[in-house]
């Protein structure tokens, strides 16, 4: 039997596989380190003071790096060491898996606002108001502090926003000489002129923004959710009232005629149909003209094309102003210290340098009210409105008007259940009344399920 | 080797009476060594995985009143989920369409690339093979774009004649934009695996098969197809356990087509959307568990009706 010989093989390829996995140990520590949030060694920005006290963070800004440049300059206190895991959805399921894992999160997160009861509900926030909430407090308006607090508490700091208004092309309203219609029932008559005279679609309905149809409904008077953490068991699930079904019916209605498009919104896609003057209008956010200049559209020859009004009410006597999007600052329950946290939660893009940066390339639409207020800002000429003053017109009175909105703390499952009946509505299988009741009966169900007593 | 049995003989000889009590747990010592690597890993990375996901999926876990054991309530639960079973039901049609229509494709290059040699032949396929080169994502967002009807050629072609495109993307037509995309990506290797079974086959049979009369046709339907059975049963199970777990591919074109690829198109893609973005780990283990079963199910059965023929996996 050969046993000496093999045995020495086997232990010289035992040796080897030994020395591979060797070789490799030193890179996955690297990796995992870079995965895990809360570890400083892998910022994508350059701390440049050293042995300072570091404050890890997640976001997605475009100018997050000069914002956190920015603040490392001004602080001899603290540094933040920043990290983009992606945006939205991406980081909240890398944020959701360290919540799970119980290791992992950063100290500091970017969420949307709309996001903010779904991790405090699993105790994955820290409620900041002990943090210096008082010194901020009149930075904000009230709508703002709605949007980031869960009963009296605040778990976040708000940064930017998304007043809804019309954005519509000047061209076609020109060429089928219509003016902006200020009421929805004007809106679906200038929308049957255009059809009738051959022109494009008036707008989209598209299946895949659940929260602009949420905004939508808020707007006619729908409450979807009410909670009150006092009471952690009972959430008020409103979601088929006669607001939500109308509004569902009137959008199903203009789809239905051929008034309005049906194409999935943020595609390249809808984009492209925006660019070519397929949609008379965009019912969008104050985010929206930025993400348009970022996919190319109002340059060059489209210069001036497009224009914006404020939103068209159901009751012009009674205007009521909504919102979609926007993101806010939290400090995580995996915040090692979570006083220095919020500081830098607070006051990351909150100096002039940053938020002028911030509204001046149309990065966001800020909800700072040293912003709101500055005259600069307010009057600012837009270029890609053609050098209108649409601040002053259209978006500080819309997010003035801003009231705030109560969340779920199952926000995915209702946006990814709203869109389901959105399809549904699209399809013409069901009408905007029936999606209404489906989409209670999904939701409803969904929260006896996690626990919760529905009211 | 022969310097190995010259110097094992002699010990052999010596150790003769004892060598059978002795040399027995040492070889189990040996095998061991050589499962070792493997069986660590294997049981690490496949077991450990498996058997943490089983448990998790026994329990439930609320947003508020916390985790509970539950036993197999969420597996009751995922087989009276309509998400679950129109998940289970589309990767069913899509498997009983995709498969055959793979394999037709794989088994007719295969038989004209065995019948001709040429260069062309050899050129053609690498191309066909080609695509399955491309990484799944990539490929996907390319026949994506493909499909738009205003980026993509589909308006032009049908311009031409006057007619509108189809929305390939659109509820109606996405099962067969699916099935395009699948069939694109798989057929060449499927017709590579083929093809190398048909190299295989002993032309001496083709020659016997001529002199007794059959022309091409004969030779290929009575001849090289039988041979290759095994092959193609090979590749059916591949595929049918493929799409079963069908992922990629919609998930890839969700973000061009959101509104009709749900987040439980199917079983594999409603799993990820409940562990990942409902953090409802439990139920996610839960659904790939069924669907593991279902999966299982399904090719035993294929195995069960095709016994005879299926000499490779034994």
């Amino acid at each position: 039997m050969p046993m000496k010989r093999t045995n020495f093989m086997i232990a010289a390829a035992l040796l080897a596989a030994a020395g591979g996995l060797a070789a490799c140990s030193p890179d996955q520590g690297k990796s995992t380190a870079a995965a895990g949030g809360n570890d400083a060694s892998s910022c994508t920005n350059t701390i440049t003071k050293q042995n300072l006290p570091v404050v890890t963070m997640w976001g997605w800004y475009p100018n997050m790096r000069l914002v956190v440049d920015n603040f490392n300059k001004r602080h001899d206190d603290v540094q933040v060491c920043w990290t983009n895991v992606g945006q939205g959805n991406d980081e909240y399921q890398k944020f959701q898996t360290a919540i799970s894992a119980g290791t992992g999160a950063p100290d500091v997160i970017m969420v949307e606002m709309d996001r903010i009861p779904t991790f405090q509900i699993q105790n994955a926030l820290v409620d900041i108001k002990k943090y210096g909430f008082d010194a901020v407090k009149a930075d904000y308006g009230a709508g703002a502090w709605k949007d980031v607090s869960v009963g009296g508490a605040v778990y976040g700091v708000p940064v930017d926003g998304g007043p809804l208004a019309m954005i519509y092309r000047k061209d076609v309203f020109d060429k089928y000489r219509i003016t902006p219609p200020k009421t929805w029932a004007e809106y679906e008559q200038a929308a049957r002129k255009v059809k009738d005279a051959g022109g494009p679609h008036f707008g989209d309905l598209g299946a895949n923004v659940p929260a602009l149809m949420m905004a939508l409904q808020i707007q006619k008077g729908a409450t979807p959710f009410t909670y009150d953490p006092a009471r952690p068991k009972a959430i008020g699930v409103r979601l088929d009232d006669q607001a939500s079904k109308d509004v569902l019916d009137y959008w199903g209605g203009l789809a239905r005629q051929g008034l309005v498009g049906t194409q999935n919104q943020f595609t390249p896609e809808y984009i492209s149909g925006v660019i070519n003057g397929k949609y008379a209008t965009y019912i969008s956010a104050a985010w929206a003209p930025g993400y348009l200049t970022g996919a190319g559209v109002g340059k060059g020859k489209d210069t001036g094309r497009f224009a914006v009004a404020p939103l068209p009410q159901w009751d012009p006597a009674r205007p009521v102003q909504v919102n979609w999007g926007g993101s806010a600052f939290a400090v995580t329950g995996q915040a090692k210290d979570p006083a220095l946290a919020a500081k830098v939660a607070y006051g990351l893009y909150a100096d002039d340098a940053s938020l002028a940066d911030g509204w001046t390339n149309q990065i966001i639409f800020p909800l700072n009210l040293k912003v709101l207020k500055d005259p600069e800002f307010v009057a600012a000429k837009v270029a890609f409105f053609g050098g209108r003053q649409v601040n002053k017109e259209v978006y500080v009175p819309a997010a003035d008007g801003y009231r705030g909105v109560t969340y779920s703390p199952f926000g995915q499952y209702y946006y990814d259940a709203m869109t389901k009946q959105l399809s549904a509505l699209i399809k013409g299988s069901v009408t905007g009344a029936q999606a209404a009741d489906r989409l209670q009966q999904d939701v409803a169900a969904y929260a006896e399920e996690q626990g919760f007593t529905v009211q | 080797m022969t310097f190995l049995t010259e110097e094992s003989a002699p010990r052999a000889q010596v150790t003769a009476p004892t060598a059978r009590g002795r040399a027995r747990p040492r070889e189990h010592l040996m095998g061991w060594l050589f499962v070792g690597p493997f069986a660590l890993v294997f049981l690490a990375l496949l077991i450990a995985p498996l058997g943490y996901a089983l448990y998790l999926s026994l329990f439930r876990r609320q947003l508020i009143g916390g985790t509970g054991f539950v036993l197999f309530d969420n597996y009751a639960k995922a087989f009276t989920d309509p998400s679950f079973r129109s998940g289970v039901w589309f990767v069913v049609r899509f498997s009983l369409v995709a498969i055959p229509l793979q394999i037709a494709v794989a088994l007719a290059i295969a038989l004209i690339l065995d019948a001709v040699t040429s260069l062309f032949a050899r050129f053609s396929r690498l191309m066909i093979f080609l695509p399955y080169a491309i990484p799944t994502v990539i490929g996907a967002v390319m026949w994506g774009f493909l499909y738009s009807r205003s980026f993509g050629p589909l308006t032009d072609v049908f311009g031409w004649f006057g007619g509108t495109a189809p929305d390939l993307l659109g509820g109606d037509l996405i099962f067969y934009g699916l099935t395009n995309i699948v069939t694109w990506q798989w057929a060449g290797y499927y017709m590579i695996i083929l093809y190398a079974a048909l190299q295989g086959i002993d032309p001496a049979l083709y020659e016997a098969g001529r002199i007794d009369g059959a022309g091409r046709w004969q030779v290929a339907l009575r001849i090289k197809i039988p041979l290759i059975t095994p092959a193609l049963l090979l590749i059916l199970v591949f595929s049918l356990i493929g799409t079963l777990q069908f992922f990629n591919e919609p998930q890839i074109l969700r973000h061009l087509a959101a509104g009709t690829i749900g987040p439980d198109f199917t079983p594999n893609m409603y799993a990820y959307q409940q562990a990942f973005a409902l953090a409802n780990f439990n139920y996610g283990s839960a659904i790939s568990f069924a669907l593991g079963g279902i999966v299982f199910v399904c090719v035993y059965a294929f195995l069960f009706l095709t016994r005879k023929r299926r000499s490779f996996l034994r």
